[in-house]
């Protein structure tokens, strides 16, 4: 069947052309490698885009994976071809930053059921010719970290040195130390848990909810209607940003002040900076991500819960584990709590695993992980050093 | 605040000062690290900046893990590859299974734990044995300061007042025999370090070193 749906319409839909031509390296995994999902079938073909920094030694060693966060991409380290930022963790990865790729090979890849080049809703189903929409099966983390183990063996790499990412990241990483110990050398998962709490199952609904309710939705299939929920899907974003921050943060940043006005408007335009500032994220992030996509992702951390996979113990989860654990968490987070983090190191020391664990003191709340926090640095820096030293990986 | 800097001195500069003043008052890691086997598994509570844990990683090869209360103390360990978690010891030893260490130690430390007895107790369950450092409140000193002087101590090892000190539960080297007995504890090894920071004579009654005794250490087996 061809594709039916012109391609202008498409990219409307997808927010970017990166969907289909993604500017970034793509690993392609034929009908003869499918991809078994915790949905109970099988996916094939499908593909992950990928970006990479630094140079794999020769045995092989250095191999760094970092996972991304929900709305994140495999633009770490680079800059994004859809915003023109600079990568993410650009202040984090790069020749001597805390992750260094004049020592290591870094590797990430756009998760599966993402927007920017890997397999996700709106990539083209080849039975239909049309994109998958909500036809596309649930993918969990762990059908996540399957394909992205997929990806390290195709590039040739039998143990990865480190597996480090933050938020969903940060679930990745975890998941990685459970469903592949033995390829796992040392594990940095920050502001994470092991599964997911109610009141974030919440949060994601109501994001849902609001991308659902856009008319412009259409059952998920807006893409046939050279439309995109930008309405829904901005105030998903506006809700899910509120989370990523703290009062804290918001009273340093915005207190009560007044948007571009000197006194109260007495009406409903944005009086408020907060205001301004949380429409500004919604416009820009309905700018560079797919609707359906942000279904897919946060499906995918609400399903996360490692202790269900293991009668309910998180420390069977972890026996026997060789991993170097170190785990990060921000004081003023309250989306991914001190407290979640610190389930999973005592689950961890229950199982008699090597870890550490470091709370930093901020209030900058979730998204701390993505800024420039200097104990933070010096924490990842310590812990992947002294790694490479137990690794035998020289300086 | 550090847990481990209970004596006073500053915990990150412990390291420094084991090099160029052994007879100061963190002479105890010395000691510690003389009573722990080669490639034992150890865990550290209250291990302050690490420097016991990486001495101990340094001369004996162990594996060490420690709990560390203070953000800046975690960091440092962090920082120096050490694999330590940010924790209490009063909340946090109920996470370790039973006999997960060869030795748990406790350096200057249970002096300032809510509940020393609970305390001492989950690191006689979760390590094979249990090193416990801490200073002596029956050492001579202190007695002049509380029988003479009417004042809660203010000395070298113990430099704070009695309303900012976290040293909130005190003992003398004879109240932790006590202790230990009352947990059906052995004691296996006992030291005591006199003002100089020499070991004191084996062959001396418990009221010479309780007197004269500035520092203990004691190595207990269930």
């Amino acid at each position: 069947m061809t594709v039916d749906i012109a391609r202008e319409n498409l990219e409307i839909g997808a927010g970017s052309r990166e969907v289909y031509e993604p500017s970034s390296p793509v690993a392609q995994f034929g009908p003869d490698e499918p991809l078994h999902l915790d949905a109970g079938v099988d996916l094939a073909p499908f593909q992950l885009a990928y970006n990479t920094y630094g140079t794999l030694n020769a045995s092989k060693t250095n191999a760094i994976l970092v996972c991304h966060a929900l709305t994140g991409d495999h633009y770490a380290a680079s800059q994004s071809p859809v915003t023109g930022k600079p990568g993410w963790w650009s202040s984090i990865i790069g020749p001597g930053k805390p992750i260094d790729t004049d020592r290591y090979f870094v590797i990430c890849s756009n998760v599966l059921g993402g927007c920017l080049g890997s397999t996700g809703p709106a990539s083209i189903n080849p039975k239909t010719g049309e994109p998958y929409g909500l036809t596309l099966p649930v993918i969990t983390i762990r059908d996540m970290v399957r394909a992205q183990a997929m990806l390290v063996e195709k590039l040739g790499i039998d143990t990865l040195f480190a597996v480090i990412g933050g938020s969903m990241g940060g679930m990745q990483v975890l998941q990685w130390t459970v469903s592949y110990p033995n390829k796992v050398f040392a594990a940095l998962p920050i502001a994470t848990g092991a599964r997911h709490c109610a009141q974030n199952i919440a949060f994601h609904e109501v994001g849902r909810q609001a991308v659902m309710a856009d008319p412009d939705w259409h059952g998920g299939r807006y893409f046939a209607h050279g439309k995109r929920p930008v309405k829904g899907l901005a105030v998903a974003r506006m809700t899910a940003h509120v989370t990523y921050l703290s009062e804290m943060a918001l009273h340093r940043k915005f207190g009560r002040n007044l948007q571009d006005r000197e006194t109260l408007g007495f009406g409903f335009e944005a009086d408020f900076q907060i205001e301004s500032y949380l429409r500004h994220q919604g416009m820009t992030f309905v700018d560079r991500f797919d609707a359906n996509s942000y279904l897919y992702m946060t499906r995918a951390m609400d399903y996360f819960d490692i202790a269900a996979d293991y009668g309910g113990s998180l420390a069977r989860a972890f026996r026997g584990s060789q991993t170097r654990f170190c785990l990060v968490s921000f004081s003023s987070d309250w989306l991914f709590p001190t407290e979640e983090n610190r389930a999973v190191v005592h689950a961890l020391n229950a199982a008699a695993a090597s870890v550490s664990f470091v709370e930093i003191e901020t209030d900058r709340g979730h998204d701390a992980f993505l800024l420039e926090e200097p104990h933070f640095f010096d924490a990842i820096n310590g812990f992947v050093s002294s790694a490479a030293r137990a690794r035998g990986l020289s300086s | 605040m550090s847990v481990s800097a209970q004596t006073g001195a500053v915990s990150s500069t412990a390291t420094s000062e084991l090099v160029t003043a052994p007879a100061t008052a963190r002479v105890d890691l010395e000691l510690i690290a003389e009573l722990v086997a080669p490639y034992s598994r150890v865990l550290d509570v209250g291990c302050g900046d690490g420097a016991l844990l990486s001495l101990l990683e340094m001369r004996r090869s162990i594996d060490g893990r420690g709990v560390e209360l203070s953000q800046v103390g975690v960091n440092e360990c962090v920082a120096r590859g050490l694999s330590v978690i940010q924790g209490d010891a009063d909340k946090d030893l109920v996470y370790y299974p039973d006999d997960s260490f060869d030795y748990v130690i406790l350096s200057q430390t249970i002096q300032a734990t809510h509940n020393p007895k609970t305390v001492l107790a989950e690191l006689l369950r979760i390590g094979g044995r249990a090193i416990v450092s801490f200073p002596n409140f029956g050492h001579w000193s202190i007695r002049y300061w509380v029988g003479l002087r009417g004042r809660m101590p203010v000395t070298k090892n113990l430099s704070q007042a009695w309303y900012e000190t976290p040293n909130i539960h005190f003992c003398t080297i004879r109240d932790f025999v006590a202790l230990a007995e009352e947990l059906g504890a052995t004691v296996e090894t006992a030291m005591a370090i006199n003002a100089t920071g020499q070991k004191m004579g084996m062959k001396m009654p418990w009221w010479f070193w309780n007197l004269f005794g500035q520092q203990a250490v004691f190595v207990l087996k269930r």
